[in-house]
């Protein structure tokens, strides 16, 4: 059969069989059928009805040590730190298991909230942890690491005793003593879809567009930042653009009186680039390593690049180097010794072993 | 407050700024420039850069100013290098970039906000941004897990879940469909959440720089779960999951990928997306919050019930005063800021200025925006400066002459449903000041009479 009468023979089959337009499509030749492999090894939601959950356990102890491996770094050996991250456990009760609310949630004076505080479905977490953790090596969990850690959490948070272990088979019952599984509302207006409150409930803010005499005679003005937090952000005169109806205000000193905005105006920033190899970069211009070194050949010492050629990889070298001076490597004019912060010389060190990218 | 009366101009106009010497005489855009230039070029530079700074007059930023003999403004009769001499090649920037003197212009963090610069923000500096386009290397920044520069050759995109046959696409495959381009704005839900309990942060760029508004191109999202045969009756929500290693989910409703507006993005601005911001492929949920933007998109799944993801069951929720957390709350509501003069800046005289700042509402248009000069006692309905588009920053400007006393300045933004942004006393009366996210109260800035601006809020 020619090509164009199969052609022909098929679309009549198609036709007669009903199939639906999808099957070819309007766009032929765009796309392709995922295999099930392809989407099994994507497809790793885990849904609060435990749709998409592998079958598998782990337990409290199973789970501890692999926390102390993985995760203690960040999130504190009991889930307590807030050096990293948020705490993860801690502010829930055995009421709170009995109701299924959070009662600190309510309360001014608990500021804190930890994520077992607020969240309902302990489905959440496990797809959490699977998917992106550890933060720095996410997806490297297998199922059973990751009911183990998830004992271990729940074991901390007191909503599972020390000898439990976890399971897809119990995660169920387990889902029925979450602190918070009653937490939440949907009642709300602020779901884009038809579902939940969306059409029921209205915004929750009433507010009228008053044009006179609007709220009391004077404006009190109630909240402000404190005169000593005046330069945390930096001088906001360099963040602000040279020209306009204004200028940023010099926060490196006292408030001056009005008409003083006009003077001059220090520009920071290299405009357009700021990937890591231009940061290491503008910050050899900040220390002034620039003052002696080109970025391609020698000025007064080498070139970065010509550095970064001769000791590649040799991080801990350089650092030492730059921190130490001396002479005879490129030339006889000496580099004198660099005090500059530990967190800069590594930065330009590492850039320079990694090839002093532009 | 009389804002109309037309004031005196003062007696002696400023005629042009003196600059000091910066303390870096080399600069990456000097730097830039010798290399265009060539070896000979360079070392010629560099002598005559380090002649001038050892002499200690180094100038980069700014010409030094003349003394005024009385004739007039030297920078008119003095005529300068670049009226005088020859400029620059074609192409000396194959891909150019702003110039030196906006250097300030920056998108930053904001100290101590993160711990880490991996799950960190950066702000776009909306107070100096003009129009309602943010530039794409300015666009604000939030990453889970730090921002990768994928290939865009090896990238794939998935679709599967109640769909007759799950589909792959390539990049080649996506832009080979017919395109759209559209305008919108992208907020974080956690935008002037520093604001919520007091004021917390000095600048325009930090109480609303988790905010941007580019043209989009890509593909609508449903031309794509029709190619794969979605079962749209049962298929109500979709979840769109990231590529990096948070591999970020979201739940969207599936209203929004039937009307066409959920789109699967490559271009932003006229080029591709910015690594920053997703390269290649991220999603467009026009008026949701920036976290449903999935960006390095991998996949979507059409699903019959909301999947109580990390980041819409630990984080992106409301707690209100009864101690229950408002789940899935995904709208920007209708929100204002005016960006000039704004917290951080200092007016340089009395006297005419524009008020000028951005609305934005992810219900729909913009309507209205209402200024006030007196601390919201009195408003008056500001200009919106064209294009006014649906769910898309909005410019808007109002005329004020400043008498130089002491006042508040607020906008106040109404969208096509009707809804009138809140004051920190409404919204506060129905959320309490515990929440973090969806804080779009009117932003006061207090206009001192030394002309500095700074961030307050009112009763």
């Amino acid at each position: 059969m020619s090509r164009l009468l199969e052609a022909l023979a098929i679309g009549a089959l198609t036709a007669a069989l009903g199939l639906p337009a999808w099957s070819q499509g309007k766009f032929p030749s765009v796309g392709r059928d995922a295999t099930p492999k392809e989407v099994a090894a994507w497809d790793i939601d885990v849904r609060p009805d435990f749709k998409g959950l592998p079958a598998g356990s782990g337990s409290v102890d199973q789970g501890q040590d692999l926390w102390e491996a993985h995760c203690a770094t960040c999130h504190g050996i009991f889930g307590e730190s807030n050096a990293v991250f948020n705490p993860l456990v801690g502010g829930t009760t055995a009421d709170d298991i009995k109701t299924g609310h959070v009662a600190t949630l309510k309360r001014l004076d608990f500021p804190g909230r930890t994520t077992f505080m607020k969240v309902p479905t302990i489905s959440t977490i496990w797809d959490y942890i699977h998917r992106a953790m550890p933060w720095d090596n996410p997806k490297s969990l297998a199922p059973n690491d990751v009911y183990a850690l998830t004992a271990y959490l729940l074991n901390l948070a007191n909503i599972v005793p020390a000898d439990f272990t976890l399971s897809d088979k119990n995660i169920g019952e387990v889902q029925q003593k979450m602190p918070n599984r009653n937490g939440m509302t949907t009642q709300h207006a602020m779901w884009p879809g038809n579902e939940f409150g969306a059409g029921k409930v209205k915004p929750d803010t009433q507010a009228t567009a008053c044009m006179k005499n609007c709220g009391g005679p004077t404006p009190e003005i109630t909240s402000e930042l404190p005169e000593h937090a005046r330069n945390v952000w930096g001088n906001l005169r360099e963040q602000n653009r040279t020209v306009g109806p204004q200028r940023g205000a010099d926060t490196s000193k006292p408030e001056g009186k009005l008409g003083d905005a006009a003077g001059p105006v220090n520009v920071v920033g290299p405009a357009g680039n700021d990937s890591p190899n231009a940061k290491a970069f503008a910050l050899t211009q900040e220390l002034g390593c620039t003052g002696c070194h080109n970025m391609d050949g020698k000025l007064v010492g080498p070139g970065f690049t010509d550095v970064a050629k001769k000791y590649a990889g040799k991080t801990d070298y350089l650092e030492g180097k730059i921190k130490a001076g001396g002479s005879g490597v490129w030339g006889e004019t000496p580099m004198p010794p660099q005090n500059i912060p530990d967190a800069d010389l590594k930065t330009i060190a590492e850039w320079l072993a990694a090839g002093a990218g532009k | 407050m009389t804002d109309l009366q037309p004031q005196p101009a003062p007696a002696s106009q400023p005629r042009g700024l003196v600059r000091k010497a910066p303390e870096n005489f080399l600069d990456r855009a000097s730097v830039r420039e010798v290399e265009s230039h060539g070896i000979q070029g360079r070392r010629g530079f560099i002598r005559g850069a380090f002649a001038a700074a050892m002499a200690g007059g180094a100038v980069l930023h700014a010409t030094a100013q003349p003394a005024d003999s009385g004739d007039g403004d030297p920078a008119i009769l003095k005529l300068p290098k670049h009226s005088t001499s020859l400029g620059q090649p074609v192409a000396a920037h194959p891909y150019g970039l702003p110039s030196k003197y906006e250097g300030n212009v920056q998108r930053r963090q904001s100290p101590g906000l993160t711990q880490t610069n991996q799950a960190s923000v950066s702000f776009a500096p909306i107070q100096s941004l003009l129009g309602i386009v943010t530039p794409s290397g300015l666009h604000f920044e939030r990453h889970h897990q730090g921002w990768w520069d994928i290939d865009p050759q090896q990238h794939r995109f998935m679709i599967n879940g109640l769909v007759k046959t799950p589909k792959v696409f390539t990049m080649d495959d996506l832009m080979r469909l017919p395109a759209v381009s559209r305008f919108h704005f992208i907020e974080c839900g956690a935008n002037t959440g520093m604001n919520w309990g007091n004021v917390a942060v000095p600048t325009a760029q930090y109480t609303h720089g988790m905010l941007s508004c580019c043209e989009y191109t890509g593909v609508p999202l449903i031309t794509l779960l029709e190619m794969a045969g979605a079962d749209l009756k049962k298929g109500k929500f979709i979840l769109a999951e990231g590529a990096d290693g948070s591999s970020m989910t979201r739940t969207i409703p599936i209203e929004l990928v039937t009307s066409g507006q959920v789109l699967v993005a490559y271009g932003q601005n006229g080029e591709m997306l910015r690594p920053e911001n997703g390269y290649p492929l991220r999603l467009v949920v026009p008026g949701v919050q920036g976290v449903s933007w999935v960006k390095y998109l991998r996949r979507v799944e059409l699903g019959d019930m909301p999947y109580a993801t990390k980041d819409e069951a630990v984080h992106y929720i409301d707690l209100i005063p009864d101690g229950q957390h408002r789940q899935y709350t995904s709208i920007q509501e209708c929100k204002s800021v005016i960006s000039t003069p704004s917290g951080g800046q200092v007016l340089l005289d009395k006297g005419f200025y524009s008020i000028s700042g951005l609305a934005w509402s992810g219900r729909g248009k913009i309507k209205r925006v209402d200024v006030s000069v007196d601390g919201g006692r009195n408003w008056r309905t500001a200009r919106l400066e064209t294009p006014v588009l649906d769910k898309c920053l909005t410019r808007f400007n109002i005329d004020w002459v400043w008498d130089g006393k002491s006042t508040i300045v607020q906008s106040r933004a109404m969208d096509e449903t009707g809804y009138v942004q809140p004051t920190y006393k409404q919204l506060r009366a129905v959320r309490g000041s515990r929440s973090i996210y969806h804080n779009n109260a009117v932003q006061s800035w207090l206009v001192q009479e030394n002309g500095e601006v700074k961030n307050v809020q009112v009763a």
